[in-house]
């Protein structure tokens, strides 16, 4: 499924009752059921009380976060699950996820791992925009701050998404550096200028996080470009004048193909929303030139 | 089940290095991580990679300084394989084009770091872990190599002789994160873990939230010694809210430390006189928590760095990503106001024992990178030797594991000949609550490790699987009791108040009793989430079992180390003593119930003896 759907959105305060109706594997339902039950008590009342505080301290943030799981009966229809999260100065969003696991309800899942915009992995769609969960700081949010996960990607369960297309654009373009010739002695170096370092330097920022792609009307609708961070990548590699000319050659005709740097229709949304503020509309039509000039050069 | 010659467990710096080692020995290798290579806490290094490369310097010095550093407790040859290679190694990074930072005359730009005596760190602006870590994974998808990401390793697949010297590691058990299913993964040719550091054990750490020492914790269990497991390396200046690190940069274009009454206490109160803000880590570090202890800190946590006086050019020009930081991290505004700081968990100096080239004293299993123990850090690491280490050792241990002759190893691993036990005298009784061969939930906390019997390797990792197989379950199962991170949180609050930067005899003893008592909780640990889909309420409860082991370690050793040593402060020792302490730190598992013991430091180099000198900058 994709995030396209949730227009049919259900808000729940609390956990709903779990109807029992289709059954998985005979022990999986059985345990599936004694737990929901389980723990609906214990949740509500935290929740519950959660509210309430909501109520009488200005101090909480209401986050509503999308909820999915394949799996578990009452989240195979996605909905939106409210969390009252008590607010300390500096909170993120992430910061705002993890208090909601950990507190009111540990199946809440999304990925994260560095807390400081590096690992990528908590890229996610919060009140309509790409943002990193832990580079987002609440109070910079409208109440309530709607958090789901990225568009135009295959949900796996809550915030997390399937990322596997996203890898395979990242290396379709041959995402390594691959000089022609190497100096001999292995503890010699090649030398690179200061402006080619600071010419490829934006480009070599970026951390994967896979924001631009879901922010890409023309990848939304066409899977087979290469869309912004991988030609980006290609960027990186094109421009760093220790590979060579052979090889840049061979890149431009990668990034010219069908699905290559021509779909690009410059509306600037990877740009927008890219956590490391790399200018990937501005390295895409960069390369759109050196396109035209590399085929000018074989008329 | 999987079947590759060698399996390398972590994707970070030392595994990519690993992993791309053993191919380019023939080997078939794969790499197994709980998350995609990319996400790696190795991106998150700013600093830079010590290397003497050019005229002036020499692998000598390197190796002087890291030993000094280490405050006398790295092994020489260790410290010195580190030192010989590392050259070449950052230049081959350089060959796999990484963007380093340049002088004019083209060549890859060196600085000066604290400790170093030659500017040697090479870096990448200041993102050279990520640099770093991108590279390396451009290499492995060059090259086409096998990467099962987001699979969690849950366990070794160890024989189970009685001595762990006798044992032999035929694989892992791993979980894969997204669809639920539990495979074994064997190794013919040998395993390396590349785990990590293991931050997580503290509440406040620059450390990930994915570091929690699961490879040190693992070999642990399976029979290996851990080593100086108490020498945990704290950065003055983190983020109170996240940990997240503002590096030493800050203070070293000026930027000064305020306590609440708005002093300079690093000059007021005599903690640095000389040195002042630009003290070693573990001063600064001290000073913080004092000030904060005295009733001078900010909120009664924090003390304040501020470099609103080096004037926004500079500030943007120089500091730009502190700024960055500060904004999106604390929601401060550096410009306008002094930033909030605290000491924060930074580095493991111990880790799994193992040789100078990568092998622990368990057949076929390897460590390599921060989660394992050379030892090249001794008590204390200077900044930039981690990197280095990780592209050094990493590439070693994935070519021994392949099968290339490294020559015989100085550094020998294990308990061999006479060893000496150590004593300690602790509250309750540290290790499994239920010693293996009891009653009870033994198997559901993946206490009883060594229990695979021998036969072939096929056979070993299977029975592995089987084992963890009934683990999960019977987490799965239970319909109620104690969720982790309750367990988890606690753990860590009382590593942080007791066994952080001050270390008092009472409160390491009230740390072992906390975990005592969390080991007991774990008992009735439970996974709310049923589902099998990308279930991290599980792995989170795995990992937890690892943080319990782990901090345990720690404050057993702290607990027996009774001198001040590196970034080891004991409140009733305040000296070095090098009469009785020039030795490791060992504990053994022993089927649950620790075992402490000592191996002596190895100061003699390959044509020099290194003489402990007083550590002072
Ligand atoms: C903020 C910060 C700044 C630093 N700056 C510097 C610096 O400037 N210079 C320097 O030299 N050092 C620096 N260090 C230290 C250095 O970065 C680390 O020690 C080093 O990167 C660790 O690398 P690693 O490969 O051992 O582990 P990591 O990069 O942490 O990788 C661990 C890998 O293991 C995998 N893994 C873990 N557990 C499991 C499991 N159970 N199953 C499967 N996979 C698993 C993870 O998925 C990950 O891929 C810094 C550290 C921090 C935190
Ligand atoms: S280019 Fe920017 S938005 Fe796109 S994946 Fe890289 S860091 Fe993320
Ligand atoms: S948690 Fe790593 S980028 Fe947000």
């Amino acid at each position: 499924m994709s995030t396209q759907v949730p227009e049919t959105e259900t808000e729940t305060e609390a956990e709903t009752d779990v109807e029992h109706s289709e059954p998985l594997a005979p022990a999986q339902e059985e345990r599936m059921r004694k737990k929901a039950e389980a723990r609906a008590d214990r949740e509500e009342r935290a929740r519950r009380e959660a509210a309430e505080r909501a109520d009488d301290d200005e101090d909480t943030y209401h986050l509503k976060v999308f909820r999915f799981d394949p799996e578990v009966e009452g989240k195979q229809e996605p909905r939106f699950d409210d969390f009252h999260v008590p607010y300390e100065k500096g909170m993120t969003v992430l910061d705002a996820l993890i208090y909601a696991r950990d507190t009111f309800d540990s199946s809440l899942t999304f990925r994260h791992s560095c807390r400081q915009a590096i690992c990528g992995s908590d890229a996610l769609f919060i009140n309509g925009r790409q943002r990193l969960g832990c580079k987002t700081q609440l109070s910079d949010l409208d109440q309530p701050v709607r958090v789901e996960p990225l568009p135009h990607a295959d949900v796996e369960k809550d915030l997390v998404v399937d990322m596997d297309h996203f890898y395979d654009q990242m290396e379709a373009v041959e995402p390594y550096f691959d000089a022609d010739e190497l100096p001999d002695g292995e503890l010699e170096e090649q030398r690179q200028t200061r402006e080619n370092r600071e010419k490829v330097k934006m480009s070599t920022r970026c951390i994967w996080c896979g924001a631009c792609m879901s922010s890409c009307n023309i990848a939304a609708g066409n899977n087979e470009y290469l869309g912004p961070a991988a030609i980006n990548k290609a960027y990186r590699f094109a421009m760093d004048e220790r590979e060579g000319e052979d090889r840049k050659q061979h890149r431009l005709n990668i990034l010219e193909q069908e699905n290559g740097v021509w779909r690009c229709q410059t509306q600037f949304s990877c740009t927008e929303v890219c956590p490391k503020d790399i200018p990937l509309t501005e390295h895409i039509q960069e390369l759109k030139r050196e396109a035209v000039k590399n085929n000018l050069k074989f008329w | 089940m999987y079947e590759h010659d060698v399996i390398v467990v972590g994707a970070g710096g030392a595994g990519l290095r690993a992993a791309i080692a053993a191919q380019e020995e023939g080997a078939d290798v794969a790499i197994v991580s709980k998350l995609h290579p990319v996400r790696s806490h190795t991106g998150a290094a700013e600093g830079g990679i010590n290397a003497a490369l050019r005229e002036g310097d020499s692998w000598e010095d390197h190796a002087y300084d890291t030993m000094k550093g280490s405050d006398y407790l790295g092994d020489a040859p260790a410290i010195e394989t580190l030192c010989k290679d590392s050259p070449k190694e950052v230049i081959q990074l350089e060959h796999w084009g990484m963007a380093f930072s340049r002088e004019d005359d083209g060549r890859v730009s060196q600085r000066p770091f604290g400790g170093l005596s030659f500017p040697r760190t090479t870096y990448a602006g200041a993102e050279t872990g990520h640099q770093l870590l991108h590279t390396m994974y451009e290499q492995l998808v060059k090259r086409g190599i096998t990467v099962y990401d987001e699979w969690y390793v849950s366990d070794l697949a160890v024989t189970d002789e009685e001595r762990p010297e006798d044992r032999t590691c035929h694989g892992v058990v791993a979980y894969d994160i997204q669809s639920g299913e539990l495979s074994g993964f064997r190794a013919k040719e040998g395993v390396i873990l590349a785990t990590g550091g293991l931050g997580q054990v503290f509440e406040h750490t620059t450390n990930a939230v994915a570091n929690t020492g699961d490879g040190v914790a693992m070999a642990y269990r399976a029979g290996v010694p851990i080593e100086d497991m108490e020498f945990i390396q704290f950065h003055p200046t983190s983020l109170p809210s996240t940990g997240v690190l503002i590096s030493e940069g800050v203070r070293g274009e000026g930027g000064i430390l305020y306590n609440a009454e708005g002093e300079r206490f690093m000059y007021e109160y005599g903690y640095a006189s000389n040195d002042g803000e630009l003290a070693s880590r573990d001063v600064v570090a001290r000073a913080e928590l004092n000030e904060v202890g005295e009733g001078r800190g900010i909120d009664d946590e924090y003390v304040h760095l501020d470099m609103r006086h080096l004037g926004e050019e500079r500030i943007t020009d120089r500091l730009e990503n502190i700024l960055h930081l500060a904004k999106d991290f604390e929601g401060v505004d550096g410009l306008e106001e002094p930033m909030p700081v605290k000491p924060g968990q930074h580095y493991a100096m111990g880790g799994i024992e193992t040789d100078e080239n990568g092998e622990t004293c368990v057949g076929g299993l390897y460590a390599a990178g921060e989660c394992a123990c050379a030892s090249v850090h001794g008590s204390n690491r200077l900044g930039g030797n981690a990197l280095p280490e990780l592209i050094v050792f990493g590439k070693r241990a994935g070519a021994h594991a392949a099968g290339k002759d490294l020559g015989t190893a100085e550094i020998e691993t294990g308990q061999r000949g006479d060893y000496e036990l150590g004593e300690l005298d602790t509250p309750v009784q540290p290790g499994e609550v239920e010693p293996a061969g009891g009653e009870g939930d033994a198997v559901a906390d993946g206490g009883v490790a060594a229990e695979t019997g021998s036969g072939d390797g096929h056979d070993i990792v299977e029975r592995a699987v089987v084992r963890e197989r009934e683990r999960v379950q019977s987490l799965m199962e239970k319909d109620d009791g104690v969720q982790h991170a309750e367990i988890r949180s606690d753990v860590q609050d009382s590593m942080t108040e007791h066994v952080n930067v001050f270390r008092e005899e009472d409160g390491l003893k009230q740390a072992l009793e906390d975990i005592a008592e969390a080991r007991e909780r774990y008992q009735d640990v439970f996974v709310k989430d049923p589902s099998r889909t990308f279930n991290t309420d599980l792995i989170q409860t795995l990992e937890t079992r690892n943080i319990l082991d782990l901090a345990e370690a720690i404050t057993l050793g702290a607990l027996a180390r009774d001198e001040f040593r590196g970034a080891h402060w004991r409140a009733e020792h305040q000296e070095r003593r090098d009469e009785e302490w020039l030795k490791h730190t060992m504990l053994s598992w022993n089927d649950g119930t620790p075992e402490l013991w000592y191996k002596p430091v190895l100061l003699e180099g390959e044509d020099k003896e290194y003489e402990p000198k007083i550590r002072s900058y």
